[in-house]
């Protein structure tokens, strides 16, 4: 568990960057599992890794992770970077231009204690046997980030922190890179910073969410939960849409369609691999559900999924509505119209039916 | 580098002569004495020559990114262990050819050296110094000449051979040409 919090001032104000937040308050617990902070540049998201690895100080702050503390401005605890064991990657690489791939990733493995974090595993997990023997500047950009991921998880770090990773890389490479970071969150029970403005490595990573905004937390909490959530900025975004943890419950070859389940609902999706009980990701488009208050009939539609309204949030300018719903402890959210809701006279408690298309729904991983 | 050798050369005399505070008491305790000798004109030389190889090195240790020694941080590297394995290779290409140039320069050192070393045949005399010397004696025209393009050689050569082993070592480092 993390427990971070950080006060401070930028002296001179926001001259330095025009979008820079002119003081940042910052407090959150991150739970086990891979946390992202998210938010538009300049709200604080790299100034909290630093803080956290020690390369900057703030004029208040407190880290302590997994009961080790290692800032407390209060007490005048600063650990040293090299001393606090937590492996940063960055947006660039930063591979050592004179070390060949092997020694660059050997590089923290010397310098810290035995640990669980094997050489052969990692290579193995991040595919990159075939570089060990490469130079840094051979390498394309997501080979570089990859080795980059390695290195510093063979520092055997008690924590990963990721400052934008995936930032420099373009969409292609980006793809290629985010299944080894899902594995690896699998394959090591490492706890994991990752800080994005990119919502698609949000849903593919993350556990928790912490929204940064201008130097404050907005929102913190279960993925799950925040993306389900129709009053927060995720909810304005075109591609809004609640995030369910889900497993494979059946399989229909005859019929290409696979069941899933997310606690009490029923999804239909066309077949997905994975063996019955695997545990999947997905996502359900706010803009892609129809509210009903009856079942329709002679419909191609495959889920239809009983709901209560749990709240309403209009945009005016924008002309839409969110809608969240609830099923037990799963969440969805709707985006449709404010005609719809005075029609359907939707209000918080009311039982209503989100029509859902297999073919709408995402899955993830 | 902006005093005239010549100064230089004095205040060399003044410091490290028989009688200079220092000399006095590497004379004393040692038995050390370096003026009028090899090793005072190689001084001098060293003297001369410094600002120029600091130059060099400085600016490639400057063109090192920063970023490259915070990462080596969060891996665990303290301050000297990072000085020799990021800073220190990362830099050898200035400081080879630092050396280099600086070497090719310390052989046409001529103020500092005939100040504080004189101009000894074997022992102090450096080429522009030969060249000199050469100069002052009648037909001594025709010893100059061969000892300037000796001169010159050594300069452009000197200068080639740093462009290279500089390019070289960035090759090796893994820098793109």
């Amino acid at each position: 568990m993390i427990q971070f919090s950080l006060r401070h001032t930028w002296p001179g104000g926001t001259n330095l960057a025009p979008n820079l937040a002119p003081g940042l308050t910052i407090d959150f617990t991150a739970p086990p599992g891979a946390t992202a902070l998210f938010g538009p540049s300049g709200a604080g998201k790299s100034t909290v890794v630093a803080t956290i690895a020690g390369l900057f100080q703030a004029q208040a702050a407190r880290v302590i992770i997994d009961g080790v503390v290692l800032t407390d401005t209060e007490h005048r605890i600063h650990i040293p970077p090299e001393r606090r064991r937590l492996g940063l990657v960055f947006q660039d690489a930063r591979l050592f231009p004179h070390l060949r791939v092997r020694q660059n990733l050997r590089y923290g493995l010397k310098r810290a204690p035995p640990g669980a974090i094997r050489f052969d595993d990692i290579v193995d997990l991040l595919g990159i046997a075939p570089l060990l023997d490469r130079r840094p500047h051979t390498l394309s950009g997501g080979e570089r980030q990859r080795v980059a991921i390695g290195r510093a998880l063979l520092a055997q770090p008690r924590l990963l922190l990721m400052d934008e990773p995936l930032a420099s890389l373009d969409a292609a490479r980006k793809a290629e890179i985010l299944p080894y970071l899902a594995r690896l969150k699998h394959a090591l029970a490492l706890p994991i910073i990752y800080v994005t403005h990119a919502l698609d490595e949000v849903l593919a990573i993350a556990d928790t969410l912490i929204l940064l905004e201008s130097g404050q937390v907005r929102a913190a909490g279960p993925l799950a939960e925040l993306t389900a959530r129709g009053d927060l900025p995720l909810a304005a975004r075109d591609d809004a849409g609640a995030v369910l943890q889900a497993r494979v419950a059946e399989h229909h070859p005859a019929r290409q369609l696979s069941l899933l389940r997310a606690g009490p609902l029923a999804l239909w999706v066309p077949l997905v691999a994975g063996s019955l009980g695997t545990q999947l990701r997905v996502r359900i488009p706010a803009r892609e559900i129809i509210l009903a208050t009856e079942a329709p009939a002679g419909i191609s539609l495959h889920n239809i999924l009983p709901t209560l309204v749990v709240a309403v949030t209009e945009d005016h300018t924008r002309h839409i509505a969110m809608v969240e719903l609830a099923t037990g402890e799963a969440r969805l959210l709707a985006r449709v119209t404010p005609d719809a809701v005075a029609r359907l006279a939707l209000r918080p408690g009311k039982p209503v039916l989100a029509l859902v298309k297999s073919m709408s729904v995402d899955v993830i991983r | 580098m902006v005093l005239p050798p010549v100064v230089i050369g004095w205040l060399l005399l003044l410091l490290l002569g028989v009688r200079g505070p220092i000399g006095a008491w590497l004379n004393a305790w040692f038995g050390i004495r370096l003026v009028f000798t090899t090793e005072g004109a190689a001084i001098a030389c060293a003297v001369m020559t410094l600002p120029l190889m600091v130059r060099a090195v400085r600016l490639s240790i400057e063109a090192i990114d920063p970023g490259l020694e915070q990462a080596a941080q969060t891996l665990g590297a303290g301050r000297l262990d990072r000085f020799l394995t990021i800073t220190l290779p990362l830099a050898l290409p200035g400081i080879l050819s630092g050396a280099i140039v600086g070497y090719v320069a310390a052989l046409g050192e001529f103020g500092a050296v005939i100040t504080f070393a004189a101009n000894i045949p074997g022992e102090t005399q450096t080429l522009p110094l030969a060249i000199y010397a050469a100069l002052q004696t009648p037909d001594g025209e025709a010893t100059a000449a061969k000892l300037a393009l000796v001169s010159i050689l050594l300069a452009v050569g000197g200068l080639a051979a740093a462009e290279w082993a500089g390019r070289r070592t960035r090759a090796a480092l893994g820098y793109r040409p």
